[in-house]
């Protein structure tokens, strides 16, 4: 307060009445409550945001670049590492986009197993960030309770597909490989033992003290603002709006599955904490539903829609030249894709996540957008957090759900 | 549901003949040709008409035709929580021409705009802020742009005396992998192995 220079070169005025300058600190990018490398400019004053300027990008890969110059089949692994916290929802999107241009049908059993392995996403995904968004408000507990339970089901995953994470299992035309029959037994018998394990993280969160009042009345977000941000998934249905796209806009066989939608009544972080817990608790049912009719007769069957798409059986190809050869194409040549333009969206759990594919007859893309919500969550970010603590950006960063892998692409 | 579109399609021609420039419904999606000028007004009329509601915005991006003279298609994507229906608008302009910002419509626009920007170079004009989002601090090009190679023109690493990250001109220890698999029967762009001598003898 002596008239000194600051290092941005303003300069201290020295008054009868101290004029007091705004703060501008950095948060992230490494910070572990950014949930990634988000770096925040925030303009503060006292403790109060004043303005939040987000910067992204820092974990851009150029992936809609490389995707233009590799096969439909080799684009794939590229989805799981957009939103690398429930991968198996992103190539979902992709084969959708590619089924709906190509016109192949999916058999039943294939259809069936998608929608099982995208509700294990749902869970895995709500568990992370329920429990990290908890302890970014201060709770230790709950992380180290629910990552035991996601370990169980990567350890699914990776029975159905060989990897934990990096899964490649949906294709298109169907899935990669039939599930072992123990596995669906293991799946229902998990099933079964997970709504403990929720009722614990319930019980030490829902009605603690320190994480309402951390979370109650934070970051409110009303119907306008959902329009005029575009937010999507759980964003929207905290605040009132039962806008789920497997209800409203149904892909897959999500119409013959019977679910109910939550919602939240005043729009902020708890509401959506409680949505959450609740969609966790409602993908159990559909993870049910599901088994059963796997198991049923109607369930059983080719996992892939044998054609040009996919390959042949392993059968098949020690007999018959034509299975070698179109075995050989499919993985160097790839196959073609009719021109057309089509946008293909699923109900990730963090929001609608969308493909939006131009395809010019070749065996590559031409052009692939990958839309992805978080995107639009962060976005809202200056909107939201500012006039409120520094202390709640935290929160408020946690209930928004953005993983960087998806925004940054 | 295609009918459904097809009735919209005809209500938006109807009501707004200036705007759009044609129409059509396939793979069950409902697509719009807009011309530039009229972007902004169009949108408008999209989210308040109360047949079409098209309260979200969805995504704006772009797609490059480098052979064509109007080069680029800016495509939107709108979505109506409201009457449950989709719609796509193209936009196509040369590469010296500039789109009318819908950031007063919608502000999510905002960094999508921005993205087009950063990845095609295509300059919104009143957009409140038209800076580069995904790509690094100082980046040069537009990297979706179909004449921008794949592994970009400059790389990073560390360097040991001077102590800090340095960029310099990308040199690649490895031939570049080219997934080109298309059947040489079937009209392939390159010449075979072997093929540059019989040139060279006749």
């Amino acid at each position: 307060m002596d008239g000194s220079k600051f290092d941005d070169g303003s300069i201290d005025a020295v008054s009868g009445e101290q004029s007091i300058r705004n703060f501008n600190i950095n948060f992230g990018p490494q910070h572990p409550a950014a949930h990634g490398v988000l770096r925040l400019v925030l303009e503060l004053d006292g403790e109060i945001v004043e303005r939040c300027d987000p910067h992204i990008g820092l974990l851009h890969r150029g992936t809609e670049k490389l995707m233009e110059s590799r096969t439909y089949l080799q684009n794939l692994p590229y989805f799981d590492r957009l939103d690398y916290v429930a991968p198996m929802n992103q190539e979902h999107a992709w084969c959708l986009a590619i089924e709906r241009l190509t016109g192949v049908e999916v058999p039943r059993r294939a259809s069936l197993i998608r929608v099982l392995y995208s509700e294990i996403g749902r869970v895995l995904n709500h568990l992370l960030n329920v429990t990290t968004q908890a302890m970014d408000v201060g709770a230790l507990t709950p992380p180290l309770w629910g990552f035991e339970e996601r370990e169980k089901l990567m350890v699914f995953y990776e029975r159905a597909c060989g990897a934990r994470l990096h899964a490649a299992y949906f294709r298109p035309g169907g899935v990669h490989q039939d599930l072992p029959g123990d596995l669906i037994d293991d799946i229902d018998q998990w099933a079964d033992e997970f709504p403990r394990v929720l009722g614990d993280i319930d019980g030490l969160l829902t009605e603690n003290r320190i994480f309402k009042q951390r979370n109650a009345d934070i970051g409110v977000v009303t119907e306008e603002e959902i329009l005029e941000w575009g937010f999507s998934g759980v964003m929207v249905r905290g605040s009132g709006l039962a806008w789920d796209l497997r209800r409203s806009q149904p892909y897959e066989c999500y119409d013959e599955f019977d679910f109910q939608i939550p919602v939240g009544k005043n729009g902020d972080c708890y509401d959506r904490y409680l949505v959450r817990m609740e969609e966790m608790r409602q993908s159990l049912k559909i993870i049910k539903q599901a088994i059963e009719k796997l198991r049923a007769p109607e369930g059983q069957g080719d996992i892939l829609a044998r054609g040009k798409v996919t390959p042949p059986k392993r059968s098949e190809m020690k007999t018959s030249m034509e299975a070698l050869i179109h075995h050989f194409k499919l993985y160097t040549e790839g196959f073609h894709v009719p021109e057309g333009e089509v946008y293909a969206c699923v109900e990730a759990p963090k929001g609608e996540f969308g493909v939006y594919l131009v395809a010019d007859g070749s065996n590559k893309p031409y052009r692939a957008k990958l839309r992805a919500p978080g995107f639009l969550h962060l976005q809202a970010m200056d909107h939201v957090a500012t006039g409120h603590q520094l202390a709640d950006v935290a929160a408020i960063i946690g209930t928004m759900d953005v993983v960087f892998g998806e925004i940054d692409r | 549901m295609s009918e459904a579109l097809n009735e919209l399609g005809q209500h938006l021609e109807l009501k707004r003949t200036d705007c759009v420039i044609a129409w059509d419904v396939t793979h069950g999606e409902l697509n719009v040709d807009v011309a530039p000028s009229n972007i902004a007004g169009f949108v408008e009329f999209l989210k308040t008409d109360n047949t079409c509601k098209f309260s979200s915005l969805v995504d704006i991006t772009a797609v490059d035709y480098p052979d064509r003279p109007k080069r680029f298609d800016v495509v939107y994507h709108f979505l109506s929580m409201y009457q449950n229906h989709r719609i796509r608008l193209r936009v196509s302009i040369r590469e010296d021409e500039m789109v009318p910002s819908i950031t007063d419509v919608h502000p999510s626009a905002n960094w999508f705009e921005r993205e087009v920007f950063d990845m095609f170079g295509i300059l919104f004009s009143g957009h409140p802020d038209l800076r580069r989002i995904l790509t690094d601090y100082g980046f040069r090009g537009y990297p979706l742009r179909k004449d921008f190679p794949t592994t970009g023109y400059t790389e990073v690493r560390y360097d040991e005396e001077k102590k800090r990250v340095v960029y310099e001109p990308v040199s690649l220890v490895q031939e570049y992998r080219q997934f080109d698999f298309m059947s040489p029967w079937e009209g392939a762009q390159y010449v075979l192995p072997g093929d540059e001598k019989q040139d060279a003898k006749a």
